[in-house]
This record gives C-alpha cells, structure tokens and sequence, in this order.
C-alpha cells in the first residue's frame, strides 16, 4: 500500500464470478508489485484458477476491477489481455503437440506488437530454448517431449512475449525433486529479470523458495495475504488446509 | 530453399501451359471429365484452405456453390460476365463473413451440423424467394460461355487458388491458423484474435466455392434450387479433402483427382447404389487413411530418409 501505482503490476478489487448458485471468487482483492513474485494459495477447489481465469480473460468477471499496469483489463477479450503484456501457463500443460519446439516459441511472439524483425525473433527464439534448457531440441516435434521438457516449453512460449505479468497454474506440479529444483532455479532467474510473477502452486517447499508474498484463498475468499513465512504459519491458513489440526509450522 | 521454390513455381507454370490445351484435343468427352476435375480440385484445396489447419469440419460447400450458380442464373444474361463473376465472389464472401462471425464460436460437431443446416436453410430462402416473389422456380442459363471457356476459367482459378493457398500458408494469418487448429485457447494467450483469423479464412474459401459455382453455372442450360444446392458437393469435397489430406495445401488434389475419376465411373456404371459405395469409401478413407495420402507420402519419406525429412515445406 505505501508504495507509488507506477510500480503495482497488478491491482485488483472487488472481484467476483459465480457459476449458478456457486461462488467461485467472492470479493477478491490484492495487488501485485513490480519483480514481486506472489504465491496464489488454497485447497482445491477454492477458487485460484477462477481467478486466474479471470485476470487472463478466459472467464468474465461479474463484479471488480482488474489493473495491468493501470489499464482496467476486467473483461477484455483474452487475446488483448496477451498483447498487453500477460502471459500464461496452464494447470495441464497446453503445448502445441503437432510443431516443433522452434514453432512453439514463436507462437507466443509472432502475435505481438509491435512485430519483431525475422532474423530478430530468431535470435529470441535461440535466447529462449537455451533458457528453459531446451538447446539444442529446435526442430523436436513438442509431442515428443518428456513431461518436463513439455512444461519447460510451454514456459518458453509464455516468456517469448517478454510479459509484464506472468501466471503459472501449477507449474512445478508433477516434477520429481531433481527436476523440482530446476524448476525453482528458473522461476527464480526470472525474478532477477524483472519479471512479475503470480504462481498457484501446492508444491510448499516451492513456494516457500520462491514467494516474497503469499495470499491464501478459502472457498473464493481471501483468508490471508502477507510474507510467506507469516501467511504459512497463520491459524485461518492452517485450519483451511488442514481442516483444524493445528500443525507446528 | 529459393532455388527450390523458383524450381517448383517453373515447374507449375509448364504444367498450366500444358492443361491449358486441353480443349484443343477437341474431344468433348474428355473435356466434360477434365472440368469435373478441376471443379473438384478447386473446391477441396479452397475446402483444406480453411477447414485443414484449423480442423473445423464445414459442410457449407455446396451452399457457397449454389449461391455462385444462382447469381449466374439470375444476372448472368443482364449483367457482362466479368461483372457477374465480381457480384458473385462478393455476394460469396458476405454470405461467409455473417455465417462465419454468427458460427465460429461453435466448435466441434456443432459446427458441422450448423454448416449442414446453412445450405438446407439458404436453399430454401431462394425457393421461397422465387414461388412468391419473382413467381419463377427454375431459371434457363443463357449466356455465350462455351465448354473450353469454362475449362479455362476454372484452370485460371486452380492457380489461383494454389498461389494464395502458398501466401497464406507463409504468412502470420496462416500461422495463427495452424495454432487454432493446435490448441485455441493457446492461440489466444498468444495474443491471437482468433475470431477474426478463423472469419478471415472461413471468407477466403468460400469466396472461391462461390466462384467455382459461378463459373460451372453456364454448364447447365437450366437451374433450379436443387440442382443448384446438392448437398452431395459438400460431401464429395469434403472425402476428397481428407482422402488427399487436408493439413496440406497440395493434399486435397491427391484426393479429389482419383474420386472424380471413381465417381464419375461409379455414377454410369451404379446409378441406383451409388451413394452407399461412396458411404462404404467414406469409411474406408476415415479407418485406413487417418491423415490422408499426404499423411501417408509422408510418412513413407520419414522411415525412408530419416528424421532430416520431418519438417516437410508445404
């Protein structure tokens, strides 16, 4: 709150969406700052990718406003919100089965504007690939890949587009630990180049490496929100996951 | 890679030099067979155009062709031919452009139903159109358009359609197309408007439909609603596409060329069982031949030459 909205990223407020009689996100509000990466918490079902779903367009709000970067994004079309400057991954992993590694990449830059120079995005494509730890797997067909390879990928296509506001729904899900701890090293790379981070994850070593700031959602409300360490720690937090057991921390 | 292109646009040009004389074999037999091929091969690559890449199943063919023959019918004696062909590709690419933004949200089996009503429903407006208010069904086509003429007509429309059909598959539209077709909702975290890239082409390729009924119209001396509607076009297009294999813009001819040929033997020797052979191929096409005779080329030339070959140029 103290500091200036040049820097927030991503403020929103009010927000809400209901399906029926259910309500998935119910006046939700948070903000996100500049090189921030936060950690969207909560048991299944709670409503983090409703809300995700909602920031990235894929869902209209029904109430609430939602700011990148200070322009209102709340029910924009998803492909605007892309050229905005937000990029996503998906809780499944979504690669484009049928293309190569290359073509994939270029999928998530090819269609912002302004449009890169040929040779230009060639060169963000060969960037990319030797980032995610690809190199070398250029003409690969994306069907062909192992799980990790398909998330390293998809994280690739997300980051072509140079985002100000990256969204990974579970993205270190199903990795085994040596693999987890690369993943952790390269979110965490991002972070040291400015990029701002929202991730839903229930990997907690995870989050505990990497999130400066955590809020906790509870059947679409937020319950917490906070440094990590205190939001993990906190009683409404423990007795949503754990369902009143009190865990020493 | 540009030597290869210059290699393969010469190549094409001799053989367009080489179709073009085919009216001069005089024989009208084989002249008839070589229009229906070329009819067919125009409408299944404009058919892969659109409904390859992005895997949207259309059965809006013949309602395309109809409305290009019906323009013929109505204006083709008032209006000179250029003009005509012109009104019909525009009335075409109306009929396409509202269809298209109405549709396309559709995905799925979905689409293709609608498609299937679309032709049903435009078939019976012109009915409805000329009993009450033009008071005719029926119309006499004449116009002073003979049989070599629409044989170069259509030939000059199958090299168009092949050059567009390259340019878009080299341009951003044509990529946008081809990730639609991977994963929509991929495509439109990619900043991709997906509405206005599947509309685009959805217009493009009926268009072309639209002229090629346009064009084939003169060939009948007489028109009427159901001739000029037969849902059967859109069901020959659409096995000739994916017998060929739509994914590639040189595929549906692969298809539509030994059809037309099996077709036209089929309808002289079997008129009464026709349409249960063409159901049985149908199947057979769909179980043996999942990605078409393209699929099967390529397929053959990657366990032959190794992995080099997996990214085939279109």
């Amino acid at each position: 709150m103290s500091q200036g909205s040049q820097t927030r990223v991503l403020e929103i407020d009010g927000l809400r969406r209901a399906f029926g009689g259910l309500v998935a996100v119910n006046d939700l509000g948070f903000s996100v700052e500049q090189g921030e990466i936060m950690g969207l918490l909560g048991p299944n079902g709670s409503g983090k990718t409703t809300a995700l779903n909602l920031i990235s367009g894929v869902l209209r709000p029904d109430a609430g406003t939602i700011r990148l970067m200070g322009q209102d994004i709340a029910g924009l079309a998803s492909y605007r919100i892309a050229r905005l400057g937000l990029a996503r991954t998906f809780q499944l992993v979504r690669v484009l089965d049928g293309m190569d590694c290359r073509e994939n990449i270029k999928a998530g830059l090819a269609f912002q504007k302004p449009h890169l120079p040929a040779a230009e995005a060639e060169l963000r494509i060969d960037t990319l690939l030797h980032r995610v730890g690809l190199a070398g797997h250029d003409l690969r067909l994306a069907a062909n890949l192992t799980y990790i390879d398909r998330k390293r990928l998809e994280l690739a296509r997300a980051l072509a587009a140079k985002p100000r506001l990256l969204l990974l729904d579970e993205w270190l899900a199903g990795l085994n630990p040596s693999e987890l701890a690369i993943g952790i090293d390269l979110i965490r790379s991002l972070k040291a180049d400015g990029i701002t981070i929202v991730l839903v994850e229930h990997v907690m070593a995870a989050v505990r490496a990497l999130c400066d700031r955590c809020i906790v959602m509870s059947s679409g409300r937020k319950i917490a929100d906070g440094a990590t360490a205190d939001v993990l720690s906190d009683a409404a937090v423990v007795k949503a996951y754990l369902g009143g057991v009190v865990a020493d921390a | 890679m540009s030597t290869r292109t210059a290699g393969l646009g010469a190549l094409a040009l001799a053989a367009l030099a080489l179709l073009a004389l085919v009216p001069r074999l005089g024989n009208a037999y084989y002249l008839a067979l070589a229009i229906s091929l070329l009819q067919y091969t125009v409408l299944a690559t404009a058919w892969g155009l659109f409904s390859g890449p992005t895997r949207y199943v259309s059965l809006a063919t013949t309602a395309f062709f109809g409305v290009g023959a019906y323009t013929v019918a109505v204006l083709g004696e008032i209006l000179p031919w250029p003009l005509v062909l012109l009104i019909a590709a525009a009335l075409g690419a109306i009929v396409a452009a509202i269809v298209g933004l109405s549709t396309l949200r559709l995905s799925g089996v979905y689409f293709v139903i609608f498609t299937f009503g679309l032709t049903e429903l435009i078939r019976q407006l012109v009915v409805w159109f000329e009993v009450n208010k033009s008071r005719v069904l029926g119309r006499y086509v004449f116009v002073n358009i003979t049989q070599a003429d629409i044989y170069w007509q259509l030939l000059a429309l199958t090299a168009a359609v092949f050059l567009l059909g390259w340019l878009i598959a080299r341009s951003r539209l044509g990529f946008a197309l081809r990730v639609i077709g991977e994963d929509e909702t991929v495509a439109k975290h990619c900043g991709i408007n997906t509405t206005f890239a599947k509309v685009a082409l959805f217009t493009i390729s009926a268009t072309i439909m639209t002229l090629v009924g346009a064009i084939m119209a003169p060939r009948w001396t007489y028109i009427e609603p159901s001739i000029a509607f037969n849902s059967m076009i859109s069901f020959q297009v659409l096995i000739m596409a994916l017998l060929g294999g739509a994914h590639r813009l040189w595929g549906p001819v692969l298809g539509a060329v030994p059809l037309t040929l099996l077709f036209e033997l089929l309808s002289a020797r079997f008129p009464n069982t026709f349409t249960i052979i063409l159901g049985c191929i149908f199947l057979l096409i769909v179980y043996m031949l999942p990605r078409g005779v393209a699929g099967l080329f390529e397929k053959l030339s990657t366990t032959s030459a190794g992995k080099t070959t997996q990214r085939v140029a279109t």
